[in-house]
């Protein structure tokens, strides 16, 4: 089959609607498979009905302070990498961009490193989070300050990997200069991304930046969607093109910070999940949004769930699993590109 | 009555004058051809008057209002823009691309109602697209992709259409139509300006030729005044062979001059 013909049986099926019904029951069954499985060993049927028990209070304890913080997490982490590749790739109008592309998540990691190797986070739970969303913002204002205000897609683009260049380097030396092996093992650790043990409080911190970014993001869904059109065609459609581009990626740039200053870094969610998903919204960009954050949300919980019933004496982090099924998803997008282009 | 107004139009690109002191204006029911040789500054001219370019001198007036002075939303309602090999970045259905040109009428977080919905296919209808809705558009002939890419102009109800050379790459029987529809359009009351390569389609179908040359306007007038043997020779370097049909005139590009004083 011709790529032509391809995309011709593809656009003429337009399933956002069923396709975001079928996301949401799905994230609801995914959302009590999290809380069924965990290191304890105690299934759902198990939970409800030791519920009743002696054991009660350990049953809720484990329910409300371990899984339940973790399934939402996964939720809203999830969702945020969907909606902020979906929006990037939208800005850029590449579909090979992705999230952390822009500098945010890697400055937000060596921001939450930093925390971790000066042994501020020892001294507040919060610290680690905090530095992270510093690094994130901080990102944004540099990206600002070598981009320019009025600077186009691919001096962003670039600026971008120079930041991430720079925040690979520094936390590279932080490793460098640790005092111990233990200090090493944590911050290695912590950067692998995951949602394990992290607590209602790291979720409020991150919580109004994601949601933030959200709307900043779904705002501007209609001016995605012109950009389609070329930014000249965008601007002649009433957009202002350098207030959206700095709208996107201020959104872009929170919920990622966010969620990685929480969760550390959680790879190819925000790429794969819009790639796959844009068939399904006739390549709308605007419709896009909403379908990739379900989406992102879905993979996010079921890779979490499936690194959990994995048989391994060490539970895998999380960004190992998005990052072993992503890989080579992003290699076939490569191969598929070559044989288009061909 | 609507018009479009550039006034001492001047603008640099890079810090290189393209355009010096340029006047033209644009009044509804009239289709205006803008030609001249590559590198004129016809695109730029175009870009200018859709508010796409910021001015070093002159301006351009909307209804003796200058255009900087109106919002974003009134200047996107009334003019629409066709730049020159639109791109179209996604696979997107012919419906969902004409839809695009709606977007100024929308309200924030609404939904594309029945008015919007009559504007499309009647857009799809005078392009005669009717048929294309569900196709991609990376499947459309080129012919079909330049009524198609006409129709979301169409869509908005522009009283103004600002066309960056519609025609380029179709075969004359394609060219034609969409020739036809400009000239439809400007009767039914748009005003149409279009930048233009072909002569011979220019001066058959537009009221009023513009010509552009090293960003500044030659001559302005009837086509075949202005696309003159004296002009033609200078502006472009060719000479023409002029011809009468069906009770109007019409030209030919025949040589280029250097050619001939060579031989």
């Amino acid at each position: 089959m011709t790529a032509a013909a391809s995309c011709a049986s593809l656009a003429r099926r337009e399933h956002g609607g069923i396709a975001a019904l079928a996301l949401g029951v799905v994230i609801v069954l995914l959302f009590f498979a999290s809380l069924a499985v965990g290191r304890s060993g105690l299934g759902l049927v198990a939970l409800v009905q030791r519920a009743h028990g002696e054991d009660a209070q350990t049953v809720a304890l484990i329910l409300r302070e371990i899984r339940l913080p973790r399934a939402i997490l996964g939720l809203l982490v999830g969702s945020a990498l969907g909606l902020a590749g979906a929006a990037l790739q939208g800005l850029l109008r590449n579909p090979l961009a992705e999230p952390g592309l822009i500098g945010a998540s890697g400055a937000a990691a060596l921001g939450a490193v930093a925390t971790l190797y000066f042994g501020l986070s020892g001294l507040f739970a919060l610290a680690l989070p905090l530095g992270g969303l510093a690094g994130a913002f901080l990102a944004v204002a540099l990206l600002y300050g070598i981009a320019g205000r009025e600077g186009g897609v691919l001096t962003l683009i670039l600026a971008g990997i120079a930041l991430n260049s720079f925040s690979a380097a520094l936390t590279a030396l932080l490793l460098n200069l640790a005092p111990s092996p233990y200090a090493v093992q944590e911050i290695v650790h912590w950067l692998l991304g995951s949602l394990a043990d992290r607590s209602f409080d790291q979720l409020w911190l991150a919580a109004p930046f994601i949601l933030a970014g959200a709307i900043l993001m779904l705002a501007d869904g209609r001016a995605l969607d012109a950009l389609a059109l070329g930014e000249d065609t965008a601007q002649s459609l009433g957009f202002h093109l350098v207030a959206v581009r700095w709208r996107v990626i201020a959104g872009v740039a929170m919920t990622v910070g966010a969620a990685v200053s929480v969760t550390g870094v959680i790879g190819f969610v925000g790429l794969v999940v819009p790639h796959l998903l844009r068939p399904v919204v006739g390549y709308r960009p605007s419709a896009l949004l909403a379908l990739s954050a379900l989406g992102g949300a879905a993979l996010t919980l079921a890779s979490d769930i499936a690194l959990r019933l994995l048989p391994s004496q060490f539970e895998l982090k999380l960004g190992v699993v998005t990052a072993l099924i992503g890989a080579p998803f992003f290699l076939y997008l490569v191969l598929k590109f070559r044989r288009s282009v061909a | 009555m609507i018009q479009l107004r550039a006034q001492g139009m001047t603008v640099a690109l890079g810090g290189r004058p393209v355009l010096s002191g340029v006047d033209l204006t644009l009044g509804a029911g009239q289709l205006v051809g803008l030609v001249g040789p590559n590198g004129a500054g016809k695109t730029t001219f175009l870009r200018a008057m859709a508010g796409l370019m910021p001015l070093r001198g002159g301006q351009v007036l909307l209804d003796e209002r200058p255009l900087a002075e109106t919002s974003r939303k009134e200047r996107a309602r009334r003019i629409a823009y066709l730049p020159q090999r639109q791109q179209v970045e996604w696979p997107l259905s012919v419906r969902r691309l004409v839809e695009l040109g709606r977007i100024p009428h929308l309200e924030p977080w609404a939904k594309p109602g029945g008015a919007d919905r009559a504007a499309v296919e009647q857009a799809l209808r005078a392009t005669e697209t009717t048929g294309l809705l569900e196709r991609p558009v990376p499947t459309l002939s080129d012919g079909e992709r330049a009524r198609v890419l006409l129709a979301r102009c169409l869509a908005g109800d522009p009283e103004i259409l600002l066309a960056d050379e519609p025609v380029a790459g179709l075969d004359p029987y394609h060219a034609l139509k969409v020739m036809e529809l400009l000239g439809l359009r400007a009767a039914s009351g748009m005003a149409v300006l279009v930048v233009l390569h072909d002569l011979a389609l220019a001066a058959r179908f537009c009221e009023r030729l513009v010509l552009l040359a090293d960003g500044r306007v030659r001559a302005e007038g009837a086509p075949l005044e202005v696309l003159s043997p004296a002009h033609l020779a200078e502006s472009y370097g060719i000479r023409a062979q002029y011809g009468q049909a069906d009770g109007r005139h019409y030209l030919v590009p025949w040589s280029r001059l250097d050619a001939e004083a060579r031989r």
